[in-house]
């Protein structure tokens, strides 16, 4: 089974031309991240299989369904740049909030919502409001809030975006650790080729005006192959992926 | 609690400096006030006008009129007072319930928003004047079920009408307050507009609204008194001030009791939305 599968897609605001003839997909379990200059609609076809855009024209199916099937149906968990916790609720409260939704029993989900706070690591912030949380423990939250009704499938737009250097590379090692413990795949929206480049399966590098794909590129641990984020981070096949998304990302430019 | 308490004391310095400003204006000020050319500039200071705050207070505890057997003038306050609140609460609670209600209409009905909005907003500027004696001409052809209108039922009616503007607009602005990145969660969580409701847009409204039921209690009390006095409904403190005040040449210290009262009927309105503050504390923080 395939978590995404795109073919033909076509997307137009007025006469902006946002997606044109995007075909790819997503295996179960894979990693894959979208990378391309701003405008180049990366986050317009993330949006798409979320179901919050729909497609002009063309194949939209997630985990084999349409987007708005798979929405109803929570097939996937999405997080934001923004963490977008509700200042309401606990902690705990949050990473509840989708099973709470779909009705879930109270028991339940306070006991799915630990198990998840353990997985984050705030396992001891289960009561704390989000205002006195930082902001990589506030996205890991709202990552355990995507999290929440085993999603075969992550979306994220550009998650550690406002984070700082040093958080947004602990991040990175712990959204692979969950990625790999829950076995979802993750479709990643991101400005960074670094970023882009350690995490992936597969770098899916886009041009703007028309938004398309120019190049799929391997990352630099292809076939999700274990192994510790920071020896990754000092190999020659991290350092080759750079070079090869930056050079993808240069080529699409058109100079 | 250490900020409310401290609040209060506060309130009770602002209460004491405002009597050392009375009792100052009438040391320093000249009796007969300050005119030049023929134009008064500051007002007459003198007992007549401006009586002692002592006096005042000690008004309340004498009787209305001279004999036996009259109530102080203190009860009378007390129960006018009492009879205005459950006016102005009651107003506060049909106009507050209603104003929530058309919120709730307009925030799910854009269409109903865009045409109900500009009416809400013009109702408010015609003059409360104007309104009193329509609401009690209308009410007064009202017969339901063997129950004839009150002319108290004008005066919450009318309390209702100035209490209801608030809470729409305030609820309007709350139920619209959350970002489009959250109202985008919901709908990626495939929630329901019902469900976005309870769970999205009611406890964002409530920094909105607490603010907003507590203007609403103010013009509620104010509306009240007001609706009184133009529909001649008696048993109120509105009523009172009126008829205090037309002996206030003699008696010009029963006058300023009445109005005294009146203010602390506004504290208590007041007070009561604290307590609703308190209630929904867990709500509050992203506004005010």
């Amino acid at each position: 089974m395939t978590a995404v599968e795109l073919e033909d897609v076509d997307k137009r605001f007025g006469e902006v031309h946002a997606l044109d003839g995007i075909d790819l997909t997503i295996a179960d379990g894979e990693f894959v991240s979208l990378i391309g200059p701003s405008g180049c609609g990366k986050s317009t076809l993330l949006r798409i299989i979320a179901d919050l855009e729909q497609a002009g024209g063309g194949t939209v199916l997630v985990a084999g369904k349409s987007p708005q099937r798979a929405r109803v149906d929570q097939e996937y968990g999405i997080a934001f740049q923004a963490a977008g916790l509700l200042e309401w609720r606990t902690v705990a409260e949050n990473v509840e909030l989708p099973l709470q939704v779909h009705g879930m029993g109270k028991a339940q989900r306070r006991a799915r919502a630990a198990e998840l706070l353990e997985l984050v690591g705030l396992a001891d912030f289960a009561a704390s409001r989000p205002g006195q949380l930082s902001g990589g423990m506030q996205q890991r939250v709202a990552i355990a809030r995507a999290l929440a009704p085993s999603p075969r499938l992550l979306l994220m737009d550009e998650p550690f975006g406002a984070l700082d250097e040093m958080t947004r590379e602990r991040m990175q090692a712990e959204l692979l650790r969950l990625a790999r413990e829950t076995g979802a795949a993750v479709l990643f929206v991101t400005h960074s080729i670094p970023e882009a480049a350690v995490l992936s399966d597969r770098v899916v590098v886009m041009s703007p005006r028309p938004g398309r794909i120019t190049e799929v590129i391997g990352g630099c641990r292809p076939g999700g192959a274990v192994g510790d984020i920071d020896d990754v981070r000092e190999s020659t096949a991290f350092f080759e992926a750079i070079t090869a998304v930056r050079e993808s990302l240069r080529k699409a430019h058109g100079s | 609690m250490v900020s409310r308490s401290r609040s209060l004391l506060t309130a009770v310095a602002a209460f004491l400096l405002l009597v050392v400003l009375w009792e100052l204006a009438k040391l320093v000020l000249p009796a007969d006030g300050v005119t030049v050319g023929g134009t008064r500039l500051l007002p007459r200071t003198g007992d007549a006008a401006m009586p002692h705050v002592w006096t005042v207070l000690e008004r309340l505890g004498t009787p209305e009129v001279a004999g036996a057997g009259s109530r102080t003038v203190g009860a009378a306050v007390a129960s006018g007072a009492l009879f205005t609140l459950g006016l102005a609460l009651g107003g506060l609670v049909i106009g507050g319930v209603s104003g929530v209600l058309l919120a709730l209409i307009m925030a799910r009905f854009g269409l109903v928003q865009r045409a109900a909005l500009p009416y809400v907003v013009a109702s408010q500027t015609v003059p409360l004047i104007a309104v009193a004696p329509l609401v009690a001409g209308w009410g007064g052809k009202i017969h339901i079920l063997g129950w004839a209108w009150q002319s108290w039922a004008s005066v919450m009616v009318i309390a209702a009408y100035l209490a209801f503007f608030p809470v729409a607009v305030g609820m309007l602005r709350g139920l619209t307050s959350p970002a489009k990145a959250d109202v985008e969660l919901f709908r990626a969580l495939a929630a329901g507009w019902w469900t976005t409701l309870l769970r999205l847009r009611l406890p964002a409204s409530v920094p909105h609204v607490v603010p907003a039921v507590r203007l609403a209690a103010a013009a509620a009390v104010v509306g009240a008194i007001v609706a009184e006095i133009s529909t001649g409904t008696r048993g109120g403190i509105g009523r009172l001030i009126i008829s205090y005040a037309q002996a206030a040449t003699g008696d010009p210290s029963q006058m300023y009791a009445a109005i005294l009262g009146a203010a602390v009927l506004g504290l208590v309105a007041a007070a009561a939305v604290g307590l609703l503050d308190v209630g929904l504390k867990r709500y509050r923080g992203s506004v005010s």
